[in-house]
């Protein structure tokens, strides 16, 4: 299983002085996987990015990316990674053609500058000055910069910030094609769906700790995916969990405002994010049990909760 | 890839950003020739200089000048620029690729030499056919102008590049730097005749290396006549030599020591 580990992160710790950032985290991503990063921000996500990208230095742990510490990686290392930043603001006084024909210059096998352009949706404006771009259209030019060099390992820390949804949709394709072709990719996003939509499986950091860790299908648990039946009774809406949601809407009939929800990626994120800080901060924890049905909160909490502790021995066990 | 060629890859993309940045272009670039305009203009009617070899003030005013420009071609453009790229996320990107932080510097002195040689072109041109300033015909006047320029601006540069770590952040580097090239510039005998300044002053401006290549251009430029009012009247080449020679190991170490592609943890 190690061997076809592209990036293996075991009890990794950051300190900044007296701060803890990233307090033991663990996991690993296998070739050709894309893995989602979530959590809020602050919880230690991009800490954890940084040190595998090798922009910061560890406090303790062991961490492997492509077979190499990222503290000592050289540029043979580096030329196998392709990393979107979180944030750019450089000057841009360079056509996009000219940026990315620059940057395919520094990796000894890129892609075809024509074929990024056209895959990050810029030949409209190819020609035209980075800096006169908007900032939709400049996240496209740091994506098609990350994947210029044909990299094994692909960094996407909130990628698609500022995107539209029409842009966002091309996005993931692109996204699907570099998988096919068998990149390995790390994502960070605020956007559940996205995650959903491009990742094989997730951890959820919350507090510098993994709260949990998955396939996409079955984060959480599967209590936490209980479906929830709402519906109107007297005016006052009702709602309840259960695996049968079938039985229980015959038994309902047709009451006015019957719905079946599924949670979603989202749900099931808030209601895991929710847990970890009930302990410290109070109105994060009311704000994410209004989330989840009122009904219930008791059940899903414990469900959940077991359900960390099973996912992080399932980690460790990888 | 190799260095080199990358190197040359960057030098390329360094000058045609350069020349895209109208407020570089101008106060680095432009500047020099403006004040040699501004001072051949304004002193026009006065000539420099012991009886029978008198000069016009352009011939009087262009060696500071080319001095100056290496100044801000090299020190002042790079200690800017690249606190600028520091600060905007440029240096974080190229810390993510296999860019060699040699390319880099390759890129950004050949940038400095380019500019700068067609800076001092432009002044040349300028003072011989719209100042009607007379050039040296001794050969050996322009194989010394060729080392002091060559070395001056590669002096600047490194040094530029070592003052880019002073500067906290890409908006106060403006702030930071051109206070320190201004005063340089009173005290080296660019704008204000080194002969007229105090001597302890004059002892002062020779720790640092524009009054060295201001003197070397001097040299060049000046009529034999102007020596005498050299320190211990003499052009004293082999100073100029040593004191830039000094100022590039200081500033290559300097370099060395605390140039990275981010401060990690900070």
């Amino acid at each position: 299983m190690t061997s076809e580990s592209v990036v293996l992160v075991e009890n990794l710790h950051k300190k900044y002085g007296h701060f803890t950032a990233v307090d033991g985290v663990s996991f690993d991503i296998r070739r050709g996987e894309t893995f989602a990063l979530l959590g809020p921000n602050g919880a230690g996500k991009s800490s954890t990015i940084e040190i595998l990208e090798g922009y910061r230095d560890r406090t303790g742990g062991s961490v492997s990316v492509l077979g190499v510490d990222p503290q000592k990686g050289n540029l043979d290392w580096k030329a196998k990674l392709g990393i979107v930043l979180q944030s750019t603001g450089e000057s841009g006084n360079v056509t996009v053609r000219e940026q990315l024909t620059h940057f395919a210059g520094f990796y000894p096998n890129p892609r075809s500058v024509d074929e990024v352009i056209a895959a990050v949706g810029l030949e409209e404006k190819q020609k035209t000055l980075i800096r006169k771009l908007s900032g939709g259209q400049r996240r496209r030019v740091d994506v098609a910069l990350g994947v210029i060099g044909r990299p094994e390992l692909l960094f996407l820390d909130e990628p698609t910030t500022g995107f539209d949804p029409e842009a966002r949709r091309q996005f993931w394709d692109l996204i699907r094609s570099l998988k096919a072709e068998g990149t390995s990719i790390l994502l960070t996003t605020h956007y559940l769906d996205e995650a959903a939509q491009l990742s094989d499986r997730a951890g959820v950091i919350a507090g510098g700790r993994m709260v949990a860790l998955g396939g996409i299908d079955e984060i959480g648990g599967a209590d936490a995916r209980v479906p929830v039946v709402r519906w109107l009774e007297n005016g006052i809406q009702r709602e309840e969990r259960t695996t049968t949601p079938g039985a229980l809407v015959a038994r309902l009939g047709e009451p006015d405002g019957l719905e079946v929800i599924r949670p979603s990626l989202e749900d099931i994120y808030l209601g895991l994010v929710g847990e970890v800080s009930t302990g410290s901060t109070q109105r994060v924890s009311t704000g994410s049990t209004q989330r989840v049905s009122t009904g219930s909160t008791q059940r899903v909490s414990t469900g959940s909760t077991n359900d960390v502790d099973a996912t992080a021995d399932e980690g460790a066990a990888l | 890839m190799n260095t080199l060629a990358l190197g040359g890859s960057r030098i390329g993309y360094e000058v045609r950003t350069y020349f895209r940045q109208g407020d570089t272009v101008f106060f680095t670039f432009l500047f020099p020739l403006l004040f040699l305009t501004i001072f051949s203009v304004a002193f026009s009617s006065q000539s420099f200089g012991a009886p029978g070899e008198e000069i016009s003030a352009a011939a009087f005013y262009l060696p500071g000048m080319l001095a100056a420009g290496l100044l801000l071609s090299g020190l002042q453009n790079m200690a800017i620029d690249i606190a600028n790229e520091k600060s905007d996320g440029t240096l974080k990107r190229f810390g993510g690729t296999p860019l060699p932080v040699m390319s880099y510097f390759i890129g950004k002195i050949g940038q400095v030499l380019v500019t700068g040689i067609l800076q001092a072109a432009l002044l040349l041109l300028v003072a011989r056919f719209v100042f009607q300033v007379d050039m040296p015909t001794d050969p050996g006047k322009w194989v010394t102008f060729a080392w002091v320029f060559v070395l001056g601006v590669t002096t600047s540069a490194v040094l530029g590049i070592a003052l880019s770590a002073l500067p906290r952040s890409g908006k106060s580097a403006t702030a930071v730097i051109i206070p320190i090239t201004l005063v340089l510039q009173f005290i080296s005998g660019v704008y204000l005749s080194f002969s007229m300044l105090p001597e302890w002053l004059q002892n002062f401006a020779s720790l640092f290396p524009l009054k060295w290549m201001a003197q070397g251009m001097r040299e060049v430029f000046l009529p034999a006549s102007f020596e005498v009012l050299e320190q211990n009247e003499s052009w004293n080449l082999p100073g100029v030599a040593i004191a830039c020679g000094i100022w590039l190991v200081v500033g290559l170490i300097v370099t060395r020591l605390t140039f990275r592609w981010i401060r990690k943890d900070s």
